[in-house]
């Protein structure tokens, strides 16, 4: 009698059939007191003049509902750095979403903790950019480390989902297991090492984030083993690095397909990155209903469905599982936002791929001492 | 494992169904969401701590009486193992 029950996001089949966006990505502030050296924000950031509203964010969370999201995700920059936070969260549980907060837990007190949980916060996802405080603050360029550990705390107060993220790349991947102690000494039931992935202030810092193959490796042996020994308390997600895969990722889930992200200013985008797309332009919240947007957009209908694939895409049989990948990636190392994701083993192009991995310096245990010169995010005014 | 008919499930932290008023009914949780048929949504419903597990078997024999007692058991206690596996459940 329980065969009918099926899990939303699996096995679920691409057609061409217009779906409903699942989740919306709310980049709420391109602000933030961090200056992490793989932030996925664009390399030009909006200011603080040109972010929406507390009554466009709420009309917007509105028409999300309406139009079949189920999630809403909190992030930035840092979703803290705005005064309305305590009230965006409210609106948003109120217009029937659930709401996730993606942060850097700066600037977080008690009370404000406590706020946002009383206005119906159902899911906290706390960003670690390491397990030692030296190396995390030398990747988020501030002194953010301690306190996070101190919000940790705070947490194990209030009834509230909460989530680990630990960003992972050459210097810090050989700390995994402090990682999950951290994560097993608090009160999350999911931590999620998830590697960089190259886009942006990543891709200008490449070469000091990449992992070697063997560093991979061994985290993949590594977890393999801690997920059986943690399983029913924490469940572990793990991202590779999609250099190393022999399949490109399902970006997004499909373009147009499940997401939706609405930049500080009000852009719908389909991705966090498609603003590097040149020839695409986006619609405004401001200016068009969200539905309209998910259906209208020439942004969304560019590399929806499967009409504008090229070979080996075209006629592959993993179409309909990875969607050709990602698109913006397909430009940063193809050069055409249209090409089969390089990273591909069956792409013509992942021959560029290899030459990055081969061309990467091995990691000695002593280069963890060498601070590299690293390319800084600033923080917009 | 399979969970004790004496232990209490309950939703963990962060798990919630979606309103009343929402359809399809959904239950909500980290990064993902459940679609809820008929006897989900009557196993959920009753994921509260203050019904045991075999207060849940039983309530679901009764409203599925033409299918086989056992098997509703055993249907219950593996889905109840899932959601323990995927942090949505918590057993008190």
């Amino acid at each position: 009698m329980l065969l009918l029950f099926r899990l939303l996001n699996r096995h679920n089949r691409m057609t061409t059939e217009l779906s409903n966006p699942l989740a919306l990505i709310a980049e709420l502030t391109h602000r933030c007191p961090l200056h992490c050296v793989y932030c996925s924000n664009p390399l030009e950031m909006q200011s603080r003049q040109n972010e929406l509203s507390t009554e466009t964010w709420s009309r917007v969370f509105k028409e999300a509902a309406a139009a079949g999201v189920l999630q809403a995700d909190f992030t930035g920059g840092e979703p803290l750095a705005r005064t309305d936070i305590v009230e965006l969260v409210r609106a948003a549980r109120a217009a029937g979403l659930y709401v996730n907060l993606i942060t850097s837990g700066l600037p977080m007190d008690e009370a404000k903790l406590g706020a946002l949980v009383e206005a119906g916060l159902d899911h906290i996802q706390l960003s670690f950019q390491g397990a030692r405080e030296e190396i995390a603050n030398e990747i988020s360029g501030t002194k953010s480390h301690a306190h996070k550990l101190r919000v940790l705390e705070w947490l194990k107060q209030h009834r509230i989902a909460v989530t680990l993220n630990f960003v992972i790349h050459r210097r810090n991947i050989d700390q995994l297991e402090e990682m999950l102690a951290i994560a097993e000494s608090s009160s999350a039931t999911r931590i999620e090492f998830a590697n960089v992935q190259y886009y942006g202030w990543a891709f200008a810092n490449r070469e000091n984030l990449l992992p070697t193959r063997e560093q991979l490796d061994r985290s993949v042996e590594f977890l393999k083993r801690e997920r059986e020994r943690v399983k029913g308390k924490i469940r572990i997600e793990f991202v590779v690095p999609d250099y190393y895969a022999k399949y490109p990722k399902p970006c997004m889930g499909g373009w147009g397909r499940k997401l939706m992200l609405i930049t500080p200013s009000g852009d719908a985008l389909p991705c966090h990155a498609a603003q590097v797309i040149p020839g695409l332009s986006f619609e405004n919240v401001k200016d068009r209903g969200l539905r309209e947007i998910w259906e209208q957009s020439s942004a969304f209908q560019k590399f929806r469905g499967e009409d504008w694939m090229q070979e080996p895409c075209m006629t592959c049989d993993r179409r309909e599982q990875d969607f050709g990948g990602c698109r913006c990636q397909a430009l940063l190392l193809a050069g055409d936002a249209a090409a089969t994701d390089p990273v591909c083993t069956l792409a013509p192009l992942r021959p560029k791929v290899d030459a990055i991995l081969g061309g990467m310096k091995s990691a000695p245990p002593a280069e963890i001492f060498v601070k590299p010169n690293w390319l800084y995010r600033p923080n917009p005014s | 494992m399979p969970p004790d008919l004496n232990s209490f499930p309950r939703l963990a932290p962060g798990c919630r169904l979606n309103e009343k008023s929402q359809q399809p009914r959904m239950l909500l949780m980290p990064e993902r969401a459940l679609r809820l048929n008929g006897p989900s949504l009557e196993i959920i419903e009753r994921c509260d701590g203050k019904h045991t597990v075999q207060q849940i078997v039983a309530d679901l024999q009764k409203i599925y009486s033409k299918a086989e007692p056992q098997k509703v058991e055993s249907d219950i206690l593996g889905y109840l193992a899932l959601l323990h596996d995927q942090r949505a459940l918590d057993f008190t």
